[in-house]
């Protein structure tokens, strides 16, 4: 597909019908990578919705207005932000009183660290809840929010710790130096001068971690098992009736309210710093 | 991209920063790799200090990583049940649990499928896909190309549970692909049922192009220009220069991508949950469909975990391979 249009050489007239074309296809791409989601935002302004797509003949907010209760929608999307805030905070703590040393000192230890990180950060630890699930319930710690937040943390800190790491990096060392030559301790000197001038850093870490938490379906479904404390993610299954009836119209409305907070964030990260600034401080060494 | 800048750490290294009173003014041991647990008992104090903020990360990795690995290595010698006698005492077993995996027609079916799901969706959708759109995007119109990436990005960022519903509605039978389908006067077949895995194959390629797209955006941008205008000068077409200067140039970006987007792919769940839970019969279970079924439908959990520990090995083994791979630029 690509092919065709990169071979439009140095010529402008070609390379004019190669940008037409360009656009040509991506603007085929955009219209197959939305046309899922036009599902999503019809059938929620649609209070007779099906799986099929339409128009909605009478349009309206009956489906926000029937969803937004504290039982359906205040207290999941509470616990989600409990859940993923919760694991966000502690991970990025974690990670930056980690980072520290590993950025700062010469150790021997630094080396084998950085590739137990490394390898932990590529074990599909999600995808094995199972054991997760039946250590859980040998510690006694099922349905337990504390110790969930925390397994989240866990699985998302090996990536935190390297790119808290990297942005920290790039933090020059000179101003700590004055700090301590003040007669800072290391972790003064971490919390008034580094911390401060990493903090956009620190921010895209936070994000990253909180969309992935936010988004998480699989952790929460397996170790949670009380309706008061599960996420949004888990709760969606109650728009699906005891009796096989789907509340379509319902469900997609409350997809939207519960998808709402992790675009904005990630349009905050993207507006900000850009994404190729995230991707660098997570791949780039 | 440049090889040295995705070595994974930067290592013992003359060059790094040493805080000032931190100890050795000369400070060979440090360029030597540091040996500082042979100096005196200062030293090792000193050192052990250092290493105090690693605790709490530390901690978390054991007790919330370490743990469920080395649980699920032992859980998977035991008959552990989901209910009853054996799920408070579960007696040791041995092999057994994978003597009945070997011997289980559905594992090899299920570990084909998981590799078609991989091999589909992310090395040859998701990554072709992710390199395509952020080629054309660097010849493109800036509007049309930022357009592209916000649709893009948008089911990538979107919640997988909310991903997964809406790929389901799409390929249902009555759902939108269908519409789409009879609109140019074609009839659809029930594609959930009929044919599962290019469904599931579908919707993740949807669900996780972005991922691609962005590293290479970001890779392609950090080749220099007047490499490929060098290029252009002395004739060389665009396949020429794509294959020869701008391909060899983001090759440590196209094995990491590779590598990340395979393991996300392998621990896939919720989408395939969602859209076929495995079915219909089994013709769409992958290994994490199969583990949860094992333990939670059949409420055998020792055999769900026997089932996650080879999940575990395979993406064990994919990590050696992948920092192996980053590791010649290490210099």
């Amino acid at each position: 597909m690509s092919v065709a249009t990169l071979a439009a050489s140095v010529a402008s007239p070609r390379k004019a019908t190669a940008a037409a074309l360009s656009n040509g296809i991506l603007i085929v791409i955009a219209l197959c990578f939305l046309l899922p989601l036009a599902w999503l935002i019809l059938a929620s302004l649609d209070p007779d919705a099906s799986y099929r797509t339409q128009i909605p003949a009478n349009p309206s907010f009956a489906n926000y207005a029937a969803v937004l209760t504290p039982g359906l929608t205040f207290l999941p999307l509470w616990n989600s932000l409990l859940l993923s805030g919760g694991a966000a905070v502690a991970t990025v703590v974690a990670a930056v009183l980690a980072a520290y040393p590993l950025s700062r000192y010469t150790m021997r230890f630094n080396k084998p660290f950085m590739y137990a990180i490394l390898f932990g950060t590529c074990l599909p630890i999600t995808a094995i809840m199972v054991p997760v699930y039946s250590l859980f319930v040998r510690l006694n710690l099922i349905d337990s929010m504390p110790a969930t937040i925390f397994f989240m943390a866990a699985t998302s800190l090996p990536m935190a710790i390297w790119m808290t790491k990297n942005f920290m990096d790039s933090v020059p060392i000179s101003l700590e130096e004055a700090a301590w030559v003040d007669g800072a301790s290391a972790m003064t000197a971490l919390r008034r001068v580094v911390v401060p001038l990493m903090r956009p850093g620190l921010g895209v870490v936070f994000i990253f971690v909180f969309i992935q938490a936010w988004g998480n379906f699989f952790v929460p479904f397996v170790l949670l098992l009380s309706p008061s404390k599960q996420p949004a993610a888990v709760s969606i299954y109650s728009f699906f009736g005891q009796y096989g009836a789907i509340a379509y119209g319902q469900l997609a409305a409350f997809s939207v309210l519960y998808s709402v907070p992790v675009i904005l964030l990630y349009a905050l990260v993207s507006r900000g710093m850009g994404a190729s600034f995230t991707l660098s401080g997570a791949i780039k060494g | 991209m440049k090889p040295e800048q995705i070595a994974p750490t930067r290592g013992p290294n003359p060059g790094d920063p040493e805080p000032v009173g931190s100890g050795s003014p000369g400070r060979p041991e440090s360029t030597e790799g540091g040996s500082r647990r042979r100096g005196p008992l200062g030293t090792r104090a000193r050192t052990a200090a250092r290493l105090l903020p690693l605790l709490p990360a530390v901690l978390l990795l054991l007790v919330f990583l370490a743990g469920p690995v080395a649980w699920s290595f032992y859980g998977s010698f035991t008959n552990a049940a989901l209910t009853g006698r054996e799920a408070r005492n579960p007696q040791w077993v041995g092999l057994d649990n994978y003597i009945t995996l070997f011997q289980d027609p559905v594992f090899p079916l299920a570990l084909w499928l998981t590799v078609v799901f991989v091999v589909a969706s992310a090395i040859i959708g998701q990554n072709f896909l992710g390199l395509g759109i952020a080629l054309l995007m660097n010849r493109a119109n800036r509007v049309v190309g930022s357009l592209v990436g916000l649709t893009v990005v948008a089911a990538w960022v979107l919640p997988e549970i909310v991903a997964a519903f809406v790929a389901y509605a799409y390929f249902s039978k009555d759902g939108t692909l269908n519409q789409v389908l009879s609109a140019f006067g074609m009839t659809g077949p029930n594609w959930l049922f009929s044919l599962p895995m290019l469904a599931i194959i579908l919707a993740n390629v949807w669900r996780g192009t972005a991922f691609s797209m962005m590293v290479y955006r970001a890779a392609l941008n950090d080749v220099p220009i007047e490499i490929t205008e060098a290029a252009m000068i002395d004739g060389a077409g665009g396949t020429k220069r794509l294959v020869l200067i701008t391909i060899p140039m983001i090759k440590s970006s196209i094995t990491t991508n590779l590598m990340l987007i395979t393991l996300q792919t392998l621990s896939v769940f919720t989408l395939i949950w969602v859209m076929t839970a495995g079915g219909p019969g089994n013709q769409s279970t992958t290994l994490p469909v199969m583990a949860f079924q094992e333990a939670f439908r059949f409420s055998d959990i020792g055999y769900g975990t026997a089932i996650a520990t080879v999940m575990l090995l395979i993406g064990a083994a994919f990590s050696v391979v992948y920092i192996r791979a980053l590791r010649p630029g290490k210099g």
